[in-house]
């Protein structure tokens, strides 16, 4: 156990930052270039992954347990927020015949 | 030294597995490359020591959005095979903005002091033991509220789900 724990701290912060990063510009890119609403859904979760990873990344390096609760919360809360906009895509979907994101714009104007 | 290529692996891999979720063609593929994709992220946590939240992360995202998602598609038949996609100039303005964002936290990483990170000692809060402690101290009110938060969001759920 104690050698685990004295391997992790040979890894940066900076390189958790870089990674996270990455991560955090895919998803806005499949937010940005994606038409079907699930994979747009999937791009957020991604995001949301990524600003989870950092918060536990900061937290280990910081000895703060505080951003892992953060982290907990945040999970709790992409959950409930999935159950929800999937629920929305079915009912949208029965309505409209489609998940385009593209046709259902009739409340963007 | 076997922790960083660990790391190094790992986000190769969850790298990889995030581009293939918006460069496959069949929605159901995004979906199995994602849970790739959630799952390195929980060998990520368990490198940084973090195995509580390494054991929530699998049973909540793998274990339950993945399954969510891929019952909405598979009930749904929503498998639809780039039927349809945006301009080429879309995408392209996307992959831009996507990588200036980068370009951006990346530049901003030079006027990060490491020095105000605090050196990383032998860290033990990750362990459900202390963070159950903290939780059910310091964090209770919160926690019960979460509680309720799902109950609407379920009761939600259930009410847009029912056929009318």
């Amino acid at each position: 156990m104690e050698n685990t724990i004295a391997q992790i701290q040979t890894i940066p912060l900076q390189y958790y930052i870089i990674f996270c990063s990455a991560l955090f510009s895919i998803g806005v890119a499949g937010v940005l270039s994606k038409r079907n609403a699930i994979v747009i859904f999937m791009s957020v979760e991604l995001m949301l992954n990524s600003a989870n990873l950092l918060l536990t990344a900061f937290s280990a390096y910081r000895n703060d347990p505080a951003g892992q609760i953060f982290v907990f919360f945040i999970m709790v809360v992409a959950a409930a927020e999935v159950a929800i906009g999937l629920g929305l895509l079915v009912v949208v979907y029965r309505s409209t015949k489609t998940i385009d994101i593209d046709v259902l714009n009739r409340l963007k104007w | 030294m076997f922790s960083i290529y660990l790391f190094i692996f790992l986000s190769v891999v969850a790298l990889f597995s995030a581009l293939k979720v918006l460069l496959s063609k069949k929605p159901i593929h995004s979906v199995l490359y994602m849970t790739l994709t959630f799952f390195t992220l929980a060998g990520h946590y368990i490198l940084l020591n973090a195995q509580f939240l390494a054991v929530v992360h699998v049973i909540v995202y793998a274990g339950a959005i993945m399954v969510l998602f891929l019952f909405t598609m598979m009930l749904l038949n929503l498998n639809l095979e780039g039927e349809f996609s945006k301009s080429t100039l879309m995408k392209i303005v996307a992959v831009i903005a996507g990588g200036l964002l980068f370009l951006v936290l990346i530049a901003s990483l030079k006027s990060f002091d490491v020095a105000t990170v605090g050196t990383p000692e032998l860290t033990q809060i990750g362990l459900v033991k202390n963070l159950g402690t903290i939780l059910y101290k310091d964090y209770l009110l919160p926690f019960e509220l979460s509680s309720i938060l799902f109950l609407s969001a379920m009761v939600g759920a259930v009410m847009l789900g029912k056929k009318d």
